[in-house]
């Protein structure tokens, strides 16, 4: 059974249409690269797995739980779902300990010490175990999305959603950020990412979903989609930002 | 700036040697001068007790009613709307008048002149406050929201642990302005008999007949203490800032 299934899911801001008719599964532990132009909604695709956004027409099922759009929905898939985002999204009040910290001892109900001691794994996990004090601000950007990803490990969520997460970094800070999220990928978490970063699908990916003005377009597995897409769309798009 | 503070009075007291100023009444060194400072001084207690006490409740009250103005419900927005708009009309004097004497004819709750002027002072500025609040809350991006919920913080922690922190910060200095604007207010509750610094120096008008140098000292009386709540606010601001620099 697919950890996440969405069946004919559309939705709408305003009279604007950001999905159209999308059906998309994934299974538990695959690795999801979700690619395409800007507006195309893969965004708003992640989004509404994990329900910043809300979907009007269509089903969305994670982990058997078939999302109603009501508040309730959010603590059923709360432990299951976890997202980092493109601008990281820490707690610029608290420090990096304190930022992985919250949750766990406010949603899982960990005492300080266990929460303390799973922060330090995944901040060793992600190599910045001495950062632990720091404010976020002190951190370079690479180093904050890294923290930002221990954040949402810290929840030991079944499925990890990455919105676009190398976008707001410098180039010279991207590789430290692909490193981690494949060394992720090596581990049994699912992963939904979207990315422009073709090397890492590349490498990473079981699937390529390849989105334009709102449909999936394609869905294919790395090898075949990067040397022979099917859609004249997919190609064009995989020619802009490879050869750029 | 304290040099500055020692030599406006000094001033003042050199000009007092030439003319029509008359010093004496408050002057320390002799017996009844050194008493009618005493006396005007100790009405800062009242000023200072009833605004910190004034601030506290309506900083608590504000924020109560600020969440509503940020819910999603349209009912929830309109009582938030309403208590703003009517409370932030009613000019502080007015309230006070009506609380200290309309008040008990109305609900037979009788308070006293000090819960009076507390009462009215918080109720007046609590709308001020609460549109300080909303601007602080408001300015806090999205992504923290969604940050928060993405680890499934519900409304009250996401409030508590992330949002409030974060605006708080912010509006320190506009929470500032509304202490000194409160302390300030807290004069117009002399009309109702609270013995506060303004009080304090209309009866010593009354009896000494020198109203142009204990207004004057009343004018520093307030300045020093405002001063005082200037540079504690700026201290907070920093010490704020450098646990989160």
């Amino acid at each position: 059974m697919p950890i996440i299934s969405m069946r004919n899911v559309s939705k709408f801001f305003g009279e604007f249409q950001a999905l159209k008719n999308v059906s998309l599964d994934v299974a538990l532990g695959e690795r999801v690269v979700v690619c395409g132009p800007s507006g195309s909604g893969k965004s708003t695709l992640i989004r509404c797995i994990n329900r910043l956004e809300l979907h009007e027409v269509g089903e969305i099922v994670i982990d058997g739980t078939t999302l109603t759009n009501k508040p309730s929905d959010l603590e059923k898939i709360s432990s299951t779902v976890g997202m980092v985002f493109q601008q990281f999204n820490l707690f610029p009040h608290l420090t990096v300990m304190d930022n992985l910290c919250l949750g766990p001892r406010r949603v899982l109900g960990l005492s300080e010490e266990q929460a303390q001691e799973r922060a330090m794994k995944y901040l060793n996990r992600i190599q910045i175990p001495e950062q632990a004090e720091k404010f976020p601000r002190q951190l370079s950007g690479g180093q904050q999305q890294r923290a930002a990803i221990a954040r949402s490990l810290c929840m030991e969520p079944r499925v990890l959603l990455f919105d676009e997460p190398t976008s707001a970094l410098d180039p010279e800070m991207i590789a430290e950020v692909l490193d981690v999220m494949t060394e992720l990928a090596s581990s049994s978490i699912t992963m939904i990412v979207v990315t422009h970063e073709m090397g890492f699908a590349r490498r990473v990916a079981d699937r390529m979903v390849f989105m334009d003005k709102g449909e999936i377009v394609e869905i294919g597995v790395p090898e075949d989609v990067f040397t022979a897409p099917k859609s004249k769309r997919f190609g064009t798009f995989l020619n802009q930002i490879l050869n750029h | 700036m304290t040099r500055l503070l020692i030599l406006i009075p000094a001033l003042l007291m050199l000009s007092g040697c030439a003319n029509n100023w008359g010093w004496y009444v408050v002057d320390p060194t002799t017996t009844s001068g050194w008493n009618n400072l005493k006396f005007m001084a100790n009405g800062a207690y009242y000023t200072i007790t009833m605004s910190v006490t004034a601030i506290i409740i309506s900083v608590v009250v504000g924020l109560l009613v600020t969440l509503p103005g940020l819910s999603k419900k349209r009912g929830w927005r309109m009582f938030n709307r309403t208590y703003v708009e009517i409370v932030r009309s009613v000019p502080v004097l007015v309230l006070i008048l009506w609380v200290y004497y309309g008040l008990p004819a109305l609900s037979g709750i009788t308070l006293n002149v000090f819960w009076a002027g507390v009462f009215a002072l918080a109720l007046s500025d609590s709308a001020f406050q609460a549109e300080v609040f909303r601007a602080g809350i408001q300015s806090i991006s999205r992504g923290q929201y969604e940050a928060a919920q993405s680890i499934s913080l519900n409304y009250r922690d996401t409030m508590r642990y992330v949002i409030l922190p974060q605006a708080i910060r912010r509006i320190l200095p506009a929470l500032g302005n509304q202490l000194v604007y409160m302390m300030k207010m807290s004069s117009l509750v002399s009309v109702i008999g609270l013995q506060e610094l303004t009080r304090a120096a209309n009866e010593l008008v009354v009896t000494e007949y020198r109203p142009l140098e204990i207004y004057t000292i009343l004018v520093l009386e307030y300045l020093v203490l405002i001063l005082i709540v200037s540079a504690g606010v700026r201290w907070l601001e920093r010490r704020l800032k450098t646990s989160d620099a």
